[in-house]
């Protein structure tokens, strides 16, 4: 390189960017470029652009301002449906049908609330819920709440492995090889990578989910019947009918999902004037993880229901009993996603658990830092996805039992982190114009309830009477 | 050495020994003294709380407090926005630890003890942002004192001496009251300034801007995330956020200014002096990946005919930073650009020399609409500290030094 310049001593002058300049037009307007292929086709063609272009414009700048503050809300809703919370829709399918359909609607609603309070307090006071509640409610109580978060938490990164073991398997892969690549790969996701990278990798995670919808297609359902049992509620009166909407709502609304969603906002940025958009986010957000519910509803409703096939223990065995029903695609596609959905839930959880406790306790966090700026950070990170790993690796561990004690862990846990929250979105020292209204507050505190209280049953059920659910 | 945690609890008595109430909170009054615990707030259930001064501690242990006077001599209660309360304002909050660059959380905080006459004074002496108070917080008042005293010897401590804590209170009035100043942050490198505030939630980083001087608030935002800038000029008010971007290098306060939105902009450019406003509306006009975007209209250029001992002068006269000086640029009697001199050549020139034999070989310049990756790649061929833009009658209108390169290249 040195030499080069070297070389040109002897010419002296070389003026760069003559080239352009002959190209510039008389005064100091700025040089238009224009590349004329084919005259006469190019120029309508970009005359109805412009045109189309204007027309649009406001659609697009909405459009821009909402995809500037997407991301949170829409993964956090589809991590939801991860390896545990698919078995259950899949049994709900296959033991029920359509008849839980009417259910969605309501859990969409529960889902939007909660999540919308949350996305608010992260996007008016730039902080975590773990930072909120250390600040406002003290040292012991975040303490306490973090430590029951990380063993619930470590429970369902466990949980999420057993299902990227399930899936593997059905396509013939042990789990000796699967589960460590599994955790490879997630582990180094996160550690080689920037927040907007891995924000921008999960969000792809979240169109994978469609693969759902396509086997939900493969297996020909009733569409009619479908539309028919979404709309109008069907209530039998029996337990098993109960116990397993229960389920569907325990499984759905997540304690952990809080804080990665207010977190992810923070993290994003979002400022109060964008809450609108922050709000549109959590709204797609929870209405597309509903919508994969639906569709996992009615592929098992479709096949497995109408076969008799009625009782299946996990979402696996739904794919593999799938397989003859309707096809060798829908079976692959239902298996597929269950190993995206695990793999996409075992890469947040550690990610979001490691987060909580850092913030909550004062160390350094966040993907942005490198190992020695945040070392706790990272070795809780990489902690939980080596136990979480391998726990399922241990010869003839009981996958099941550990599916299901994390779904109970989720239940105990949920009510203490929802009534953190609503109590400090009721704060206006905090929220200032942001607090919530009545109207807020009504909806809030009944979804709060109302989940709390069907958790509860779950918890008792699945203790104390015996054969009850999964 | 006492803590926070020892006393906040505590039970209070007054001469005679009868039970006054609990100790609910400790205030420093910082106009007063910065680090004496000027009053202590004793809570007695449904009765209003009393205030004990400092001048009535007699005896100060964990959990208990003796006072000199009765309880009758107390006062009464009365909020204070010039108190600074160290269970409220202090504990589990967050601080800014300004010789360890860091935003840290505190976790406990360290009083020590001064006895005069009759007397105990408490004084803070440093915050704990590590295991050591984490661990008294969680057993405090559960394990014994012994026990509690035992582990946290063996826990690393992590601790912040009182004089490099700095509180960030949102409120300008309360941040009057308190007496908090940011001088300590104003002799921080501003990049380092710039991390703390990414750490920050966007009403404390507001504060920050808001209470340090123009020419710091100038140097960290143009340290900060683009984004974050961005937010925080928007919502400060049109004349602070002039007066800011004016400390600014015209080219940045253009970079700002791009992003604001078109009323916001307007607003701000409105208040900045004239010549400055023209200045950056110009540089507003060019795309922001050109080098029309990417030049700086603040750079040294002289008459080639010039001796080094005429432009050293000149150059002493002028009010330059010196610290981003690398280049001096040339013009002809036609006010053309006709070289640039590296400031190493001109060091060890003889007084006499002219310009035009230091200039630097190949003569370089592009024009302003020159598209960024050429600039790369001139930069990357030539290894140059600066370069020229000249508009097409030749003359000089900027120069595009290699920080805004490393940064385009980084942010790419």
């Amino acid at each position: 390189m040195k030499r080069a310049a070297r070389e040109r001593k002897v010419q002296n002058v070389a003026v760069i960017g003559e080239r352009e300049e002959q190209k510039q037009p008389p005064d100091n307007q700025p040089p238009v470029v224009r590349w004329k292929l084919v005259p006469g086709w190019v120029e309508p063609w970009s005359a109805l652009l412009s045109q189309w272009g204007k027309r649009t414009r406001l659609w697009r700048r909405r459009l821009l301002l909402f995809l500037a503050v997407v991301g949170p809300g829409v993964i956090t809703s589809n991590v939801d449906n991860d390896a545990g919370g698919i078995s259950v829709y899949s049994q709900a399918g296959a033991m029920y049908g359509y008849a839980l359909l009417w259910s969605l609607i309501p859990m969409t609603i529960a889902l939007y609330v909660t999540e919308e309070m949350c996305a608010r307090m992260g996007v008016v006071t730039g902080k975590g819920l773990s930072d909120l509640i250390r600040e406002e409610f003290g040292f012991r109580p975040t303490f306490f709440v973090i430590l029951a978060g990380l063993v619930v938490d470590m429970g369902n990164v466990a949980a999420e492995f057993a299902g990227v073991a399930a899936s593997m398997q059905i396509f013939g892969i042990s789990k000796y090889i699967s589960v460590p690549l599994a955790a490879l790969a997630v582990w180094l996701l996160v550690l080689r990578g920037t927040y907007q990278q891995v924000e921008k990798i999960f969000l792809a995670a979240c169109v994978l989910y469609l693969s759902y919808v396509a086997s939900a297609f493969l297996a020909k359902p009733d569409w009619l019947a479908a539309a028919h049992d979404t709309v109008i509620p069907t209530l039998h009166m029996n337990g098993g009918y109960l116990l397993m909407m229960i389920a569907l709502v325990g499984t759905t609304i997540a304690p952990w999902q809080f804080f990665y969603l207010q977190a992810g906002f923070v993290e994003k940025r979002v400022l109060a004037r964008q809450y609108k958009q922050a709000r549109a986010d959590v709204l797609v957000g929870s209405v597309s993880c509903m919508a994969i519910v639906f569709f996992i509803i009615v592929c098992t409703g479709a096949t497995l229901f109408v076969s008799g096939h009625h009782v299946i223990n996990n979402a696996a065995e739904a794919a593999q009993a799938l397989a003859p029903l309707a096809g060798k695609w829908a079976g692959a596609l239902f298996a597929f996603g269950l190993l995206n959905a695990s793999l996409f839930a075992a890469s947040i959880l550690p990610l979001s658990t490691s987060h909580v406790i850092c913030e909550g306790m004062g160390f350094e966090a966040g993907i942005d830092n490198k190992f020695k700026e945040a070392p706790i950070f990272y070795s809780l990170y990489t902690g939980m996805i080596v136990v979480g790993a391998a726990v399922i690796l241990i010869p003839n561990a009981p996958l099941q039992k550990i599916l299901f004690l994390s779904q109970v862990g989720n239940g105990v846990y949920l009510p203490v982190v929802l009534i953190f929250m609503l109590l400090l979105v009721n704060r206006r020292d905090l929220m200032g114009a942001f607090v919530n209204t009545r109207t807020m507050n009504l909806v809030g505190w009944v979804t709060a309830i109302s989940v709390i209280s069907l958790t509860f049953i779950l918890l008792y059920v699945s203790l104390f009477r015996s054969g009850g659910l999964p | 050495m006492l803590h926070a945690t020892d006393l906040l609890g505590g039970e209070a008595y007054d001469r005679d020994g009868h039970f006054v109430g609990h100790v609910t909170e400790l205030f420093i009054e910082p106009a007063d003294q910065p680090n004496r615990v000027s009053r202590v707030l004793l809570g007695r259930g449904k009765f209003l709380p009393l205030v004990a001064r400092y001048d009535t501690l007699a005896f100060v242990a964990p959990g208990i407090i003796r006072l000199n006077v009765l309880e009758k001599e107390l006062e009464h209660y009365e909020p204070n926005e010039g108190w600074l309360s160290l269970r409220k304002d202090l504990l589990d909050q967050q601080i800014i630890d300004t010789s360890g660059r860091k935003v840290v959380r505190v976790n406990d905080i360290d009083l020590s003890e001064h006895r005069t006459h009759e007397t105990i004074e408490l004084r803070v002496t440093q915050v704990d942002v590590g295991l050591t108070g984490a661990a008294r917080r969680l057993l405090h008042g559960i394990a014994s004192a012994n026990m509690v005293r035992g582990l946290a010897r063996k826990l690393p401590t992590r601790v912040i001496p009182w004089e490099f804590v700095n509180l960030i209170e949102p409120d300008p009035l309360r941040r009057v009251k308190l007496r908090i100043s940011h001088q300590k942050l104003e002799r921080m490198h501003p990049a380092d300034l710039a991390d703390i505030m990414e750490d920050l939630s966007p009403a404390q980083r507001q504060s920050i801007i808001a209470s340090v001087d123009e020419q710091t608030a100038a140097e960290a935002l143009a340290e900060l995330d683009k984004r974050l800038t961005t937010q925080i000029v928007e919502t400060l008010d049109p004349e602070k956020a002039a007066d800011i971007l004016e400390e600014m290098y015209p080219d940045q306060a253009a970079d700002v200014l791009a992003d604001l939105t078109p009323e916001s902009s307007r607003e701000v450019l409105r208040e900045m002096p004239g010549d400055e406003a023209r200045e950056v509306r110009e540089l507003l006009k060019f795309d922001e990946n050109s080098a029309g975007g990417m030049m700086n209209t603040d750079f040294i250029f002289v008459g080639e005919k010039a001796t080094r001992e005429e432009v050293i002068d000149w150059i002493n006269e002028k009010d330059v930073n010196l610290e981003q000086l690398d280049t001096v640029f040339l013009i002809n009697e036609d006010a053309k650009f006709s070289g640039a001199v590296a400031v190493g050549r001109l060091l060890f020139a003889p007084p006499n020399e002219p310009m035009e034999s230091l200039k630097s070989v190949p003569l370089l310049s592009v024009p302003p609409d020159a598209g960024e990756k050429e600039i790369f790649e001139i930069f990357d061929k030539y290894n140059l500290h600066s370069l020229a833009v000249v508009d097409k009658a030749g003359r000089p209108m900027g120069a595009i030094e290699v920080d805004d390169v490393v940064t385009r290249l980084r942010n790419r």
